[in-house]
């Protein structure tokens, strides 16, 4: 006590308790320099910018009614027989896995609702996931410097696909099973290593009675490990970098505008925890989810029709299953190219859209910060691209769910497949051409906008009997909004001769990065922003409408 | 919002006339205008709108408590297994449903206190914030690598090659250990994916009645499951030996087998395939017992069971193996032998 | 293949309905006439035989042949049994409209009374399995649980884990056992009608049936309790990811909006 007459004048003055408290923290964790810098932190306003941070309070959503369902869960494959409170399980054998799950849903009070959040929060986080990884894609938003955070994100997501996987095959039942299985088999085409794999990953032979506990340790322990550290250092990086922007009056590339975060973004930010945690609460109560109890536990030689994963892998199911069935036979091996091949494309479908912001800054050449983000029009080549990849996505995703729709639209499954087959390449191929049409006649819009004003909506009768529309003029603030968006020009490759005039020999990766270029920002590819004398003359000839 | 009685003096001058566009800046009618200025929301002028805001916000927190407390009493006072008839939804289980409400009205509100409260509330004027470079100025950079430079000076890794070598030497064997330890996941592959249950002289024993069975007691048309005799539902092993042994039998006229080795390795027109897709394992086993087609209902692989289960559709890459089947002096169907190739998904030493 | 719709406003449709009447008449006037009990037994059953043949010859007999052999256009009924048509006509998918992929349920347009007869002139052609009684298929002594582990053996690769359907190859599908009949479902087991295997007794035995019913009753009956709450079709992951995209995510989305949007600002009225 006597040191605090020393050093302390300001707590002669009984200071209010909380500011006590904060002193003593700061003495200890310097939390006041911490605080300087971000408590008045600015956010800038924007729903999209919320995407973010659906995926947030959903995975903390995850992991708080995940722990509690580790309280009752049984990571066990012993085999039990049931007599629990659901009537057309009772006799049943079944893993303990299985038995505990149905005690969840049956004989915990509130066991199934928190199931249900558990699972609903995760099919909306990895959607969340993918919508905000989309909109961070289609503003330009991952460029220079936030391309590690993209990777973060990206790592979150595929990380987050692979958790759910896990959590989605621990129940042991049947539906689950089925997808644990086609794991297996296609593990087992892995050439060389695959059936190594298999046996070290089941203990044995499929099923085995070891890989409940271990998708257990995976599924609660070391993936959610590394997502919540990727989760941290994403959110320090999104502090750090501060906010993206859109163009706008009064936002430079050099200021971030929006409301502080003490107190508007504290309660918007918290308050949005809560209304994301009621809507997933009252879906859960509402809605029924992998009801386990009706599929039944899981038998190797038992399946049902319509056996799909959640849908974040439908995907990869979308691609085996239209795959056509390659097999080759050589020197005593097999190469089981129907089942490798989509494996494989898995990973590099989902590499190349990791990859673009190093494939985009090396065609740009450009070396700045970007902090205000793209209108997608304003970028059509990546806009184009994206669709493009989107389309793949979700043809793929049809494909998944070939049966369903084969089914409730009366089809024929084969017709279905081999739509998805040929959609898988001729899908994107179109997609890209119209969006990059699309946006191209938005950017031509905008052009005539700024130039001749904003369609008023009223028709005038000219003396000699012409009708025309009259057209305001736009606000500054508008005209700048509109004009704010650089425009790149193609690179070029260069001069091929020396200032010696010697021949230089020029790279291949220049000439596929001056083409590329061109592609990007060629002719074809942008409208020429208008400029201000164009304007200058358009409005200076008076009476032109 | 027009429509509220605002007292007129209340309201700011430069708010009268809306969508004036200014007129544009005469030398660059692109540039930045800068921030607009900040308007005024009702609440911020009208102190009844102000009130009525608080009210709402209390309102909203209000309900959450209630429905906490209504959450608690369904939990106490709601059977477990009580069943209720709730309009769109169906038959539903009463608790999960009043939970459910409850906990997310209760979450809901207290969201939509906290966000009303900052919209209405709390000051809505927009600030900008300078950003500085994330790059560091050349100063630092410079001082950064000096430093570094100095460090790796100090420590003489450079100079002292036989340390740096062998230190990355025992950092690289190191990780070595870590994965000898896993060599017991699991035991070597061997040739297990190569056998089953299967033998000469094993009956084959119907799945339903868990009985064997006789040729007469399979009808054309018809489709059996069946597993090796011995094997039970209460074996420890049985999960791993059904997903290997799983039969699928059904019975032709023999004139419509298409394929020689099958006709051959059937009897009477019976055959036994294994259930085990050779895709990626699935049970498959919709037969169409008109086209003789089966179907996979993982990823629709589909075989024509007359023609040596031929694969005619989908992603898997051969034939579903069959079981050689005859009929023992007891006149039980019996299997002859093992199955001839591996059943299940292929891989890589299959051959 | 002749439609069935077509044949409503044949001339010889009235001639039916008069032979239904007929029919009935001289069914009651079996049940009541005052003669021995197996007497009338073995008559009305070759009367209903007599009725039922009549039915045949407008109603099936374009397809099926006139004596039941079959033809091109239809299966041969000798030896399917009264069990198939019960099933086939009692479900409507008999006599059918069109050619297609799969023969679907419609409605039925056959009283009960005839249906038998026709069942009682199929089953004289051959013997074939007979109409299930009440008991083969009723709820007592049921074993709910030993049902389901048949319905997922035998059954779910096809009709989905609690009945919902599912697809077969070329448009062909399994339907929805959602509201059938027992005795219809029974019925199917026993005959494979179209391009469903047959279960017969002996390799999927009468107390199996019963179970796989009572099951089915427990988990897809007009009863069934969903405790989750919305069964979303009991589709599995695809209706639980279109649900959690478009209604989950979706409110989320639409409250981002709310709580990104500038709040109105005060304006001069």
């Amino acid at each position: 006590m006597s040191t605090a007459a020393n050093d302390a004048p300001r707590s002669r003055g009984k200071a209010p308790a909380g500011e006590r408290v904060a002193d003593w923290a700061d003495g200890r964790l310097g939390i006041y320099s911490l605080a300087k810098a971000n408590m008045r932190k600015i956010f800038p306003d924007h729903w999209s910018f919320m995407l973010g941070e659906v995926c947030l309070y959903s995975f903390i959503i995850i992991i708080l009614t995940g722990v509690y369902l580790t309280l009752f869960f049984h990571p066990s494959m012993n085999e039990v027989t049931y007599h629990g409170s659901y009537v057309p399980m009772q006799g049943q054998l079944m893993s303990e896995a299985y038995k505990s799950t149905l005690d969840i849903s049956f004989d915990v009070r509130g066991g199934l609702l928190i199931r249900q959040i558990h699972h609903w929060a995760a099919i909306i986080f990895l959607a969340g996931m993918f919508v905000h990884m989309m909109r961070v894609f289609f503003t330009g938003a991952f460029r220079k410097p936030r391309e590690i955070n993209w990777l973060f994100g990206f790592l979150l997501f595929v990380l987050g696909m692979f958790t759910g996987f896990t959590g989605y095959s621990l129940p042991d039942d049947l539906l689950s099973g089925t997808g644990v299985r086609f794991t297996q088999g296609a593990i087992l085409s892995v050439p060389i290593v695959g059936t190594y794999i298999s046996m070290f990953l089941f203990g044995g032979e499929f099923p085995g009675t070891d890989f409940v506990a271990r998708f257990y340790s995976i599924h609660i322990l070391l993936l959610p490990g590394i997502m919540l550290g990727l989760v941290v250092g994403h959110l320090i990086l999104v502090f750090y970098h501060k906010h993206t922007q859109f163009a706008g009056p009064g936002k430079t590339n050099k200021n971030v505008v929006g409301m502080p975060l003490l107190p508007v973004y504290m309660a918007k930010a918290g308050g949005f925890f809560f209304l994301v945690f009621g809507v997933i609460a009252a879906i859960a109560g509402i809605v029924s989810v992998n009801p386990i109890w009706a599929i039944g536990p899981y038998r190797p030689d038992q399946v049902s029709t319509g056996a799909q994963p959640d849908w974040y892998m439908g995907f990869a199911e979308g691609l085996v299953r239209a795959m056509p069935g390659w097999e080759i036979n050589f020197w005593g091996h097999t190469l089981v190219l129907g089942v490798f091949v989509p494996l494989v494309i898995f990973g590099i479908f989902l590499a190349v859209i990791a990859l673009y912001p190093f494939i985009e800054s090396w065609v740009t050449g450009d070396k700045r910060e970007h902090h205000i983000l793209d209108r997608p029009r304003n970028a059509p080549t990546r806009t184009a691209f994206g669709v493009a990849w989107v389309t793949a996505y979700l043809i793929m995703l049809v494909g998944g769910g070939n049966d369903i729709v084969a089914t409730h639209f009366h089809l024929s499954i084969n017709a279905v497949t081999w739509f998805v087959r040929i959609g898988f390449f001729l899908g994107p191929v179109l997609a890209f051409i119209v969006t990059k049409r699309i946006c191209l006649g938005l950017q031509r819009r905008d052009r005539d906008k700024v130039l001749h004003g904003r369609e008023s909506g009223i028709i005038k009768r000219l003396p000699h009997g012409e009708f025309i529309e009259v057209h305001e003029p736009l606000s500054q603030d508008q005209l700048h909004t509109l004009t704010a968006h650089e425009q790149y020009q193609p690179a070029e490759i260069g001069p091929t001769v020396d200032e010696n005039g010697v021949q230089r020999k020029v790279k291949g990766s220049e000439k596929l990065r001056a083409k590329l270029s061109e592609a990007y920002y060629g002719e074809d590819s942008q409208i020429p922003k208008p400029t201000v004398e164009e304007y200058k003359e358009i409005t200076s000839g008076h009476g032109h409408h | 919002m027009s429509s509220q009685d605002i007292p007129e003096e209340n309201l700011p001058a430069e708010q009268g006339g809306t969508h004036v566009p200014k007129p544009a800046d005469d030398k660059n009618p692109f540039a930045d205008p800068g921030l607009p200025p900040h308007e005024h929301r009702i609440q911020d002028i009208d102190e009844r709108a102000a009130k009525r805001s608080e009210r709402a916000v209390a309102l909203l927190f209000t309900v959450s408590m209630l429905a906490t407390l209504g959450f608690i009493a369904s939990f106490v006072a709601i059977p477990h297994d009580k069943s209720i008839y709730v309009f769109p939804l169906g038959h539903i289980n009463a608790m999960n449903f009043a939970l459910g409400l409850t906990l997310g009205v209760a979450l809901f509100t207290i969201g939509a206190g906290a966000v009303h409260w900052a919209r209405t509330l709390m000051s809505d004027e927009e600030v900008a914030d300078e950003r500085h470079p994330i790059e560091a100025d050349p100063e630092t950079r410079a001082k950064v690598h000096a430093d570094f430079k100095q460090g790796a000076k100090e420590s003489v890794i450079g100079r002292r090659k036989l340390i740096r070598n062998t230190m990355l030497g025992a950092l690289t064997l190191m990780p070595l250990s870590g994965v000898f330890l896993l060599r017991d996941l699991g035991p070597l592959p061997g040739t297990k994916l190569r056998h089953t249950l299967w033998s000469k002289g094993k009956l084959l024993v119907n799945m339903n009645t868990n009985e064997p069975m006789r040729p007469s007691d399979i009808g054309v048309g018809s489709l059996t499951f069946a597993k090796p005799e011995g094997l039970e539902e209460h074996d420890h092993d049985f999960q791993n030996e059904i997903a290997k042994a799983a039969l699928m039998i059904i019975r032709l006229e023999p004139d419509s087998i298409k394929d020689k080795r099958e006709l051959e390795w059937s009897h009477e027109g019976i055959v036994a395939y294994s259930k085990i897709c050779t895709h990626v394992g699935c049970p498959i086993s919709l037969y169409e017992q008109q086209t003789h087609h089966a179907l996979c209902p993982c990823h629709q692989s589909t075989f024509d069971l007359a023609d040596g289960a031929r694969v005619i559709f989908g992603p898997a890459g051969h034939p579903l193996p069959q079981l050689r089947i005859g009929v023992n002096d007891e006149g039980y169907l019996e299997a002859l032998s093992d199955f001839e190739e591996p059943v299940g998904p292929a891989f890589w030493e299959r051959g | 293949m002749k439609k069935l719709s077509a044949r409503r406003r044949h001339p010889l449709a009235a001639l039916v309905v008069l032979l239904l009447a007929l029919a009935c008449t001289g069914g009651l006037y079996a049940a009541f006439a005052p003669a021995s009990k197996a007497q009338a037994d073995e008559t009305a059953q070759s009367l209903a035989i007599d009725e039922g043949k009549k039915l045949y010859a407008v109603g099936c007999a374009s397809c099926h042949g006139t004596g039941g052999q079959g033809s091109t256009d239809g299966p041969s009924l000798v030896g399917v049994g009264a069990a198939a048509v019960d099933f086939q006509v009692g479900t409507g998918r008999m006599p059918a409209q069109q050619p297609g992929a799969q023969v679907p349920k419609k409605k039925v347009i056959y009283s009960q009374a005839e249906i038998d007869q026709l069942a009682a002139y199929i089953a004289s052609l051959g013997a074939g399995p007979a109409v299930p009684s009440e008991e083969k298929y009723g709820p007592e002594g049921a074993d709910i649980a030993k049902g389901g582990e048949l319905f997922r053996t035998n059954c779910a690769q096809c009709h989905n884990f609690t009945g919902k359907g599912g697809a077969l190859t070329h448009g062909k599908f399994a339907p929805t056992l959602e509201g059938v009949n027992p005795k219809h479902i029974y019925e199917a087991m026993q005959t494979g009608p179209q391009n469903m295997p047959s279960f017969p007794d002996t390799t999927l035995s009468e107390q199996n049936k019963k179970d796989i019913i009572a099951y089915l009753d427990a988990v897809n009956g007009d009863e069934t309790v969903d405790p989750g709450g919305l069964s979303l079709g009991g589709l599995g992951p695809v209706s639980e990811g279109l649900f959690g995209w478009i209604f989950g995510l979706g409110a989320c989305i639409a409250v981002a909006v709310w709580v990104a949007a500038r709040t109105a600002k005060a304006k001069k009225s």
